[in-house]
């Protein structure tokens, strides 16, 4: 099927002779998937669906208290200032964007009226710009109007480096316009395939202008609402207690009839992942814990007991292996892993490739990660109109042997592979984490059958995902010849992720390695395509672009993709909930109810 | 406190010597106290079990060859058999095995940390309770620096300036056994030399301390013969329970990426392991736990008859 | 103990505290890491943002030009702002110590108030039923971290007996008696974990210094004269076995204000102990900071008040 079969296709959907569903289920047929799907209906001026889970409850409250278990409480409520998602998840109680990401990757109006468009005039046809509608009878918690005023004026408290607000990134670029009191326009420099950025899901999050106009820029943090939200989202903000607890009520002015149903809700905070799983699945003294990278073993175990389940969402996220492809051994110019060297060994295909021969990653999904992570050849995998079909994994020691051995790279008595007197001998890093750490064993062991020595180190979590420049321990130093982690694009849309293959993004000490390319892996044939489906605005086009990007990276062996990272969440039994693999676990709050 | 005599090597009651001489032929001071501790049945019985536990971690490797990280999934969480018989955990590994490799660096650690802790303990203890004035606040005001250290930035800073110094110079095993018990031990002296001053400031005015003092005898003489061994009793205990404190401390510094790298099953790291499976496998915690605690007890028992050993008020 | 001398000690511990807290801050400084790290592998935020908010909150400063700022600040009265929560230090430390108190102190009340007597009436009979007991749990007690008797007792009395809780929560909706009672059943399982660990060593430090007392020659004195065993014990013995109790007991209390990190944890207890290793992984170092520069003025007053005891205990210690 190639782009003109598809644009046919999407004609009929327009003209009514195809339904949304037919179109969906023959693009899933020929290897797109259902979100990618849909998204394509989009761009090409059909209107998406607006799958709304089925709400039972006939009026707003009379649920009680809604218990929510987050092992690491919230430490801040202001959403332009949250540094990890469950800071973002503390303001999604109180806060609303214009639209989210539902489970499947789909957009989802909250504040705004509707989905722009070609159709309803939404985006216009030279890419540059994005027209959102508001929703006319919403209220911020303390009665006053929402406008158009109050999205304008948080691009403008974004963007302002004196507020330092964390969510600068996704206003800088932008230039954001009031149209009428309920119409703002976004407005890019360049035409822009993705829009749905600025006031979109977990960085969209709008504060109220007229609470925190008078702590703009360096005022910022002497505002009394930083700690007291008044949103407009669900619940009505009551108390918080940094890292602890945040509670609310409900507010009854809501703008979404019959919701919510929970009368109070609260977000406890503290512990580890496995108690949390404990507390909702064995003794049901909660109802919600979200994010239990658990072994799948003990979570299973804790199902037995009947009281709830856990619940798997897809997002993008995938646990990888880096390759290094510069010398992390000699130094040049007081830096290791410099871009002016060559790693003496994972420089050579053959090697690389062999090793990838080496990761069993259907054990590593079947024994450690079970449902929490499902092996992958891809690194872009979802939507999966991202992902490839063409690649493909598999585990064969023989195979890396012979490899091995055809490059030259003989036996030793040591059992050590060399070649011209330089051994195949790693050291592989890591954060400290159990799964981690098994993983490093097992490939540790494989990798010994091939003649490859791995050392295997592990290092804090606090300093491995650090961005201090003078310790060589952090990730972006990458002063190790393999490093594994979890990364992954943060909304349905790898292209800002895809960074991380740009020659010229490469970590090194002139940008004191705050560059996104970690494994210094340079080619410019990719770097070319990479520029050229920034300005794609043809959709099918830009996704064909985007699945050559990933196998380029895959077939180089730049870097290894072991297991997917969905969100894992337990959920007690009666509660009915939709998550989201790209957006806040709470991204639909308003909706959720439980049945007697 | 008036009018207790208590006792000091030279102090020894006379009536016992001659009883002594006259029963049998003189003892030298080391079989005498041999004597001693063969009288604590509890201290023989643990000096025998400790022996055991050695010997079970010395020569255990030559009997049980099974490899200890032999990844094997069909042998998931197996309850212990024959052909495992501690079982093995999640990842199919023996835990005999594990744990008698485990066992050699938790029980070296222990015992160094331990020795390094109590040693820099009653030498600072000591200097600060016999000295006064501006020796004793200096001494007392590094205490309540070690006692004040935030522990977990501390490790990262010892980690980040010296591990690759130490790695250099020692080896890779060698280097993070030295980083380790230093650090462990370094971080768990200060109640002992608190302790050991306190105990000090009291025996240093004692009658017998006095007249040692007026037949001339020096300072060190002072410390080491008349008060040091009157104030064994709480360093005693506290070594022992610094063996425990220390098997355990080494399986934290490993989530700090201090400790042994995280495939090497030392015992608190394996019991740590072993959490999250209580219920599904609790053969898995229980035998790490096990094995600390019978080396913890029989350590401390050891050193209760050392004590009565080396405690020359003791009539036996 | 003279008034001068007490006031000597006093006046010393000002600059003790300032040496203390040059030393606090500069390991802080320099140990590794930074307080936006979760930042860096979101690919949405853009590096230039995290070195701007590097640079808004002073880490690119020089470690004595943070240092001044910081002792500035402080002796204004103003403990700082934390990187993390974005609020003023002495609020997010004041929110947490009700819950300290109550988890952390009332768990070394109780293993103070029950280690003491056990490790009395072991002394007295020793290798005796009780003394073989008493000393096996203390055993237990030391050798078995509390990360393992914690989610012993969870599995036990909440999970197989469904009797206690163990989520603890700063918000119980009761009142009243009932109140009391919830919080009494939230607070069992870590104040016995933490009793347990601190009390075992205690026992034992109390055994033995008593057993030390118990075999001189004027405790047989005293028996001999006729005095109760009852008065020997307490008025004799134990008087003069104080000694090194104060000691440990100075250095426990201190550490009620720092928390217990593991117990804090397990049972989700929102004391200082929890916000101090968030703040430590978290590198929000004006609250550890705070936390630490306060942990070493208890330190050193504990100190000072263990110095006092022993000239009451044993009056022949002399000061000067």
């Amino acid at each position: 099927m190639d782009a003109g079969e598809i644009r046919g296709m999407i004609k009929r959907v327009k003209n009514g002779r195809l339904s949304r569903r037919g179109f969906v289920r023959r693009m899933v047929a020929v290897g797109l998937t259902a979100p990618l799907a849909t998204q394509l209906l989009s761009y090409g001026g059909v209107a998406m669906a607006q799958t709304k889970p089925a709400y039972k409850p006939t009026k707003a409250g009379g649920g009680g208290t809604l218990k929510l278990l987050w092992w690491q409480g919230p430490t801040l409520l202001n959403p332009h200032f949250a540094t990890g998602t469950k800071d973002q998840d503390g303001s999604r109680l109180f806060y609303e964007p214009l639209a989210a990401w539902n489970s499947t990757g789909d957009l989802v109006p909250i504040l705004a009226v509707e989905l722009p468009t070609t159709e309803n005039g939404g985006l216009p046809a030279d890419g540059k710009s994005v027209i959102w509608k508001l929703k006319q009878n919403v209220k911020w918690h303390d009665g006053m109007p929402f406008t158009a005023d109050d999205v304008v004026f948080n691009w403008e408290y974004a963007k302002d480096p004196a507020t330092a607000a964390v969510t600068a990134g996704s206003y800088n670029s932008v230039t954001v316009e009031k149209i009428d009191t309920h119409t703002v326009r976004v407005v890019f420099k360049q035409p822009s395939p993705f829009w749905a950025e600025a006031f979109v899901s977990a960085t969209g999050m709008i504060i109220p202008k007229h609470l925190f106009a008078a702590f703009s820029g360096d005022k910022s943090r002497d505002a009394p609402t930083n700690l007291k939200p008044v949103g407009t989202g669900p619940y009505l903000f009551k108390e918080f207690r940094p890292g602890d607890l945040v509670t609310g009520v409900i507010n009854p002015n809501y703008h979404v009839a019959h919701r919510p149903y929970f009368d109070a809700i609260e977000m406890k905070g503290g512990g580890d992942a496995v108690s949390a799983a404990r507390a909702v699945l064995q003794t049901g003294e909660y109802d919600f814990a979200w994010n239990l990278q658990v072994e799948d073993e003990v979570l299973l175990r804790l199902e037995a007991a009947g009281k709830g389940a856990v619940r798997v969402t897809e997002g993008g996220n995938v646990e990888h292996i880096q390759i290094n492809f510069t010398d992390p051994n000699t130094e040049v110019d007081g830096e290791k892993s410099s871009i002016k060297t060559k790693h003496p060994s994972l420089s050579d295909p053959a090697v690389r490739r062999a090793f990838s021969l080496l990761i069993d990653k259907d054990s590593v999904h079947r024994f450690i990660y079970g449902r929490g992570g499902n092996a992958t050849a891809n690194f872009i995998f979802n939507p999966a109109r991202f992902a490839s079909k063409a690649t493909k994994y598999a585990f064969n020691v023989e195979e890396a042997n012979a490899i091995l051995e055809k490059a030259g790279w003989k036996m030793g008595a040591d059992g050590i592979r060399a070649k011209d007197g330089k051994q195949l001998k790693y050291l592989y890093q890591t954060s400290i984490n159990q799964p981690r750490q098994k993983t490093q064993a097992i490939i540790k062991q494989a990798a010994k059958k091939a003649g490859i020595e791995i050392e295997i180190k592990a290092v804090t979590a606090s300093v491995f995902f650090s961005s201090d420049v003078a310790n060589p321990d952090t990730y972006p130093h990458f002063y190790t010849d393999l490093q594994m982690y979890t990364t992954g694009p943060t909304q349905p849309d790898p292209s800002v992720f895809l960074q991380l293959f740009l020659s010229t993004e490469a970590a090194q000490k002139a940008n004191k390695w705050q560059g996104r390319n970690i494994t210094r892996w340079q080619n410019a044939e990719w770097d070319k395509l990479y520029a050229r489906q920034l300005g794609e605005l043809d959709p099918i086009t830009r996704a064909a672009m985007i699945i050559k990007l990933n196998e380029m990276v895959i077939e180089d062996v730049v870097v290894i993709p072991v297991v997917t990272r969905p969100s894992v969440a337990a959920v007690t039994k009666n509660l009915t909930c939709e998550l989201s693999g790209f957006d806040s676990y709470i991204w639909d709050l308003a909706n959720w109810f439980k049945e007697a | 406190m008036a009018g207790s005599t208590l006792a000091s090597p030279t102090a020894e009651p006379a009536t016992m010597l001659v009883a002594a001489t006259r029963m049998a032929p003189p003892l030298s001071p080391a079989r005498e106290a041999w004597r001693r501790f063969r009288k604590h049945r509890m201290a023989v019985v643990s000096l025998f079990i400790l022996t055991l536990l050695i010997a079970a971690i010395g020569l255990g490797p030559f009997v049980w060859k099974l490899p200890i990280n032999e990844i094997d999934f069909s042998a998931q969480l197996k309850a212990p058999s024959w052909a495992h018989p501690f079982g093995t955990d999640d990842l199919g590994q023996d835990l005999l095995a594990r744990l008698i490799y485990g066992g050699r660096i938790s029980l070296a650690v222990g015992l160094s940390a331990m020795a390094v802790a109590v040693s820099v303990g009653v030498t600072i203890g000591a200097v600060s309770g016999m000295a006064r004035g501006g020796v004793d606040t200096v001494l007392m005001w590094l205490t309540d620096l070690f006692l004040s250290l935030p522990q977990l930035p501390l490790l990262l800073l010892v980690i980040y300036l010296f591990r690759d110094g130490l790695k250099a110079a020692f080896g890779a095993e060698g280097g993070v056994f030295v980083l380790i018990v230093v650090v462990i031990g370094g971080l768990r002296w200060m109640p002992v030399a608190r302790l050991v001053r306190a105990q000090f400031l009291s025996l240093r005015e004692k009658e017998f301390v006095e007249a040692a003092r007026a037949l001339g005898a020096s300072r060190m003489r002072l410390i080491v013969k008349h008060i040091l061994p009157n104030a064994l009793g709480p360093v005693i205990v506290a070594g022992t329970i610094d063996v425990a404190a220390a098997i355990i401390a080494e399986s934290t510094l490993s989530f700090l990426g201090l400790g042994f790298p995280p495939d090497i099953p030392t015992w608190g790291r394996v019991l740590f392991d072993a959490k999250d499976y209580l219920d599904i496998a609790p053969y898995w915690a229980l035998f790490p736990g096990a094995a600390i605690f019978l080396a913890v007890l029989s350590i401390n028992f050891v050193g209760d008859g050392l004590r009565d050993a080396l405690d020359p008020r003791r009539v036996l | 103990m003279s008034a001068a001398y007490l006031l000597r000690r006093l006046l010393l511990a000002i600059p003790s505290l300032l040496g203390i807290s040059l030393v606090l801050f500069t390991i802080l400084a320099l140990a590794p890491g930074d307080p936006f790290g979760e930042l860096a592998t979101n690919p949405n935020v853009p590096p230039e943002v995290r070195m701007a908010l590097r640079a808004k909150f002073g880490l690119d400063d020089p470690v004595w030009q943070r240092y001044v700022h910081w002792l500035a600040a402080m002796l204004q009265g103003d403990w700082g702002f934390s990187f993390v929560s974005r609020m003023n230090v002495d609020t997010l430390i004041l929110q947490r110590i009700p819950a300290t108190i109550a988890v952390i102190g009332s768990a070394q009340v109780l293993a103070i108030l029950i280690a003491v007597p056990v490790g009395v009436l072991a002394a007295t009979r020793p290798y005796s039923l009780f003394d073989q007991v008493a000393n096996t749990l203390a055993f237990v007690g030391f050798s078995l971290p509390t990360f393992f008797t914690g989610l012993l007792l969870i599995l036990l009395f909440s999970v197989q007996l469904d009797w206690l809780p163990f989520v603890y929560r700063t918000d119980l909706k009761s009142t009243g008696l009932a109140w009391w009672g919830d919080q009494i059943r939230q607070s069992a399982m870590p104040v016995m974990v933490l009793g347990l660990f601190q009390g075992a060593s205690l026992v034992r430090y109390v055994r033995s210094s008593v057993l030390d007392v118990i075999r001189l020659d004027y405790v047989t004195t005293a028996r001999s004269k006729g005095i109760g065993e009852r008065r020997v014990i307490i008025g004799h013995v134990v008087r003069n076995a104080m000694i090194p109790v104060v000691t440990l007991v100075a250095l426990q209390l201190p550490v009620v204000f720092s928390g217990a990190i593991v117990t804090e944890q397990i049972f989700r207890v929102p004391g200082i102990g929890s916000l101090l290793i968030a703040s430590i992984l978290a590198n929000d170092t004006p609250v550890v900071m705070a936390v630490s520069f306060v942990f070493a003025a208890l330190v050193i007053l504990f100190n000072l008040i263990a110095d006092i005891i022993y000239g009451w205990l044993d009056p022949r210690i002399a000061y000067r």
